[in-house]
C-alpha cells in the first residue's frame, strides 16, 4: 500500500477537486481507476500477477517497463479491449469510479474510457467522419452541433488549424503524426473520462513526438490520462505518476520524480539506469 | 567445357525455354482474340442487338432476345448469390471459429471446383423438374450456385485483409462488433469485395454448361421469368453445331460480344481495385 501514498498526497494537495466519494474518510481522494489483484491470463500462461493500482483522477499516469512485461496487457484491460483476444482471462478487480469496469456495459465502459494505439488508426473515411464516428455510433444526430463537437475535438487534439480546410479529405492524406492526433480527437469526441494511450508516438519522429506530448499534457484538465511508454524519458516529461512494469508484475508505483530520482526497489533502479531492459 | 560455362550456357538455355513458354501463352490469347475479331467483327451488325433470330434458310436477324435473356438469367443468379455469398463471407471472416466455418470454408472450395454442368444438373432437379418446364429463374439458381463460393471466399480474404487495429479503434469508441464491421470493416474491404463479386458475376455471364438443361433456349421473346429463356453462351454452342452458314457467322457475333462484356467487367474490376479510385 505504501505505493500509493505518493499519489494520494499529492493529488490531494495539487490536484483538482475529485469526486466526492461519501465511504471514505475525509482526507481521502477518490481514484479514478482502481485496480486490486489483478490476474491476467492468455490460456495458462499468466501475463499479469496480482496488481494493485489506484489511478488519480485529472493525472497523467505513465506506465514503463521492459517489453513484454505486461503494461500494455493491464492497459488494455483497463477498457476491456483484451476481449477481443482468444483465450485473454481476468481475475480480479477494475473499478471506475465506484462502479465495477469488468461487469459493466462493454460499450458503456469504451465510451468513457478511451484508447489510442500505438500505430495511428484511422478508419478508411473523411478526417470529419472519422472525428464524427464515435458520436455516431453512440446515437449523436448529425447537423450543426455534430460540426461543433468535432471542431471541439480537433482543437483539444490541436490539429484544428492544420485541416480546418480539408474536413472532407481522407484521413489517409495526413501524416502519421497528423493521424495520431486525429486518432486522439477521435477518442476525445466522445468526452471520455479517462483516455488509455498505448506507445502513441512510438511510430513518429520526434517533432511529432513533441506535439503529442505537450497536447498529452493540456487534456488531463478534463480527462485522467494512463500512457503506456517504452520511452523513460517520455515518462520522466510528461508523466505525474509512474508505475514499473516486470514479468507481470507492478515492481514500484509513485510520484514520477520519485521513481526516477529515487526509486525504492533495486529493479526499478536498474532499469532507469539502464541496466537492463 | 568448364564448369562456369556450363552454368552459364544453362542459365541462357532455361531462360530461353521460360520466355518461349511465355511467348505461346500470349499468341494463344491473341490467336483467340484475332478469331474472335476476324470472324465475329465481319457479322456483327446493330441488327444482331436488336431483332429476334431468323429461322434457318433466312439471312439477317440477331440475338436480341439472347442477350437480355442473359442479363436476367446473371442478374437472378447475382441477388440470390451475391448476398449469400456476401453475409457468409462476413460470418466466416468475422466470427469463424471452431468446426462450423472450417466445414464452410472447406465446402465451398469443394463447390468452386464441382463441374458447373453438375450444378446445371442439380438445378435441374430442383427448379425445372417441380416446375415441368425450362426457364430463366432455373438457370439463375444454377448460376447462384457456382456465384456463392467464390463470392464467399473472395469477401472473407479481403475481409481479413482489413487490419485488426481498424477493427479495435471502432471498439475502443463504444462501437459493438456489428456496427463495427458495418461502418468500419466491410468499408475498408469493399472495393475487394465488390472486385470480386464483379469477377465472379463476369465469370457466370460465360458459363454455357448449366444452362443447356434449365433455361434452355429460346427463338423468341422470353414472355416471363418462368418461361424458357436464351441466353449468348447456349445460343453460340446451338448455332456453332448447326449446319447453317449463316447461324455460324452470327456464333461468332455472338462470340465477341460474350468477350467485349467480359473485357468490360475485367477493366471496370480493375477500375475499383486501382489506388486512384475514390476512397469511401
Amino acid at each position: 500500500m505504501h505505493k500509493m501514498m505518493g499519489t494520494l498526497e499529492r493529488s490531494t494537495i495539487a490536484g483538482p477537486p475529485a469526486p466526492p466519494n461519501p465511504g471514505a474518510a475525509a482526507e481521502r481522494v477518490q481514484p479514478k481507476l482502481k485496480i486490486s489483484q489483478l490476474n491476467f491470463f492468455y490460456g495458462a500462461y499468466q501475463a499479469l500477477h496480482a496488481v494493485d493500482l489506484e489511478i488519480a483522477s485529472n493525472r497523467i499516469t505513465a506506465l514503463i517497463g521492459p517489453s513484454g512485461c505486461g503494461k500494455s496487457t493491464f492497459l488494455r484491460v483497463l477498457n476491456r479491449m483484451h476481449e477481443t483476444v482468444r483465450g485473454a482471462r481476468v481475475t480480479g478487480e477494475v473499478f471506475l469510479d465506484n462502479e465495477d469496469a469488468l461487469a459493466m456495459d462493454v460499450s458503456k465502459l469504451r465510451r468513457r474510457v478511451g484508447m489510442v494505439f500505438q500505430k495511428p488508426n484511422p478508419f478508411p473515411k473523411s478526417i470529419f467522419e472519422n472525428v464524427a464516428y464515435g458520436l455516431r455510433v453512440n446515437g449523436a444526430p448529425g447537423g450543426t452541433r455534430m460540426k461543433d463537437a468535432v471542431e471541439h475535438s480537433l482543437r483539444r487534439a490541436a490539429l484544428w488549424d492544420e485541416v480546418k480546410d480539408k474536413l472532407h479529405k481522407s484521413a489517409y492524406d495526413l501524416s502519421g503524426g497528423q493521424q495520431q492526433r486525429l486518432c486522439i480527437a477521435r477518442g476525445l469526441a466522445v468526452d471520455p473520462e479517462v483516455l488509455l494511450l498505448d506507445e502513441p508516438s512510438s511510430a513518429l519522429d520526434p517533432i511529432a513526438t513533441a506535439k503529442i506530448e505537450e497536447l498529452v499534457f493540456h487534456l488531463k484538465e478534463n480527462c485522467t490520462i494512463v500512457i503506456v511508454t517504452h520511452n523513460m524519458q517520455q515518462a520522466a516529461r510528461i508523466a505525474d505518476d509512474t508505475g514499473f512494469f516486470l514479468l507481470g508484475k507492478l515492481i514500484e508505483f509513485d510520484k514520477t520524480e520519485t521513481i526516477f530520482k529515487n526509486p525504492a526497489k533495486k529493479e526499478t533502479e536498474d532499469y532507469i539506469t539502464g541496466r537492463f531492459g | 567445357m568448364t564448369l562456369h560455362r556450363w552454368r552459364n550456357l544453362v542459365n541462357t538455355l532455361m531462360f530461353g525455354v521460360t520466355a518461349a513458354c511465355a511467348l505461346a501463352t500470349v499468341c494463344v490469347l491473341f490467336w483467340i482474340l484475332g478469331f474472335l475479331l476476324w470472324n465475329g467483327g465481319k457479322s456483327l451488325n446493330l441488327a444482331f442487338f436488336t431483332q429476334l433470330p431468323k429461322p434457318p434458310g433466312e439471312t439477317g436477324g440477331g440475338m436480341a432476345n439472347a442477350i437480355i435473356g442473359s442479363a436476367q438469367i446473371v442478374l437472378i443468379a447475382s441477388l440470390m448469390g451475391i448476398p449469400i455469398g456476401f453475409l457468409g463471407g462476413i460470418y466466416l471472416a468475422e466470427f469463424g471459429r471452431g468446426a462450423f466455418p472450417f466445414v464452410v470454408r472447406y465446402t465451398a472450395d469443394l463447390l468452386n471446383g464441382v463441374p458447373s454442368i453438375v450444378m446445371g444438373l442439380f438445378a435441374y432437379s430442383i427448379v425445372v423438374r417441380p416446375m415441368h418446364h425450362f426457364s430463366a429463374l432455373a438457370g439463375g439458381v444454377a448460376l447462384s450456385v457456382i456465384l456463392i463460393p467464390t463470392t464467399i471466399r473472395t469477401t472473407e480474404q479481403f475481409l481479413r485483409a482489413v487490419p485488426q487495429t481498424l477493427r479495435e479503434g471502432a471498439l475502443a469508441l463504444g462501437a459493438n462488433k456489428w456496427k463495427a464491421i458495418v461502418t468500419v470493416v466491410v468499408p475498408a474491404a469493399m472495393r475487394g469485395v465488390a472486385t470480386g463479386m464483379i469477377l465472379g458475376v463476369a465469370r457466370i455471364a460465360g458459363e454455357s454448361a448449366p444452362l443447356l438443361f434449365t433455361s434452355f433456349g429460346n427463338q423468341y421473346w422470353g414472355r416471363s421469368l418462368g418461361q424458357p429463356t436464351a441466353s449468348l453462351p447456349v445460343m453460340i454452342f446451338t448455332y456453332a453445331i448447326s449446319p447453317y452458314a449463316d447461324w455460324h457467322r452470327e456464333a461468332w457475333a455472338a462470340g465477341l460480344v460474350l468477350l467485349a462484356v467480359m473485357l468490360l467487367l475485367n477493366i471496370s474490376a480493375r477500375l475499383v481495385l486501382s489506388p486512384g479510385a475514390p476512397r469511401n
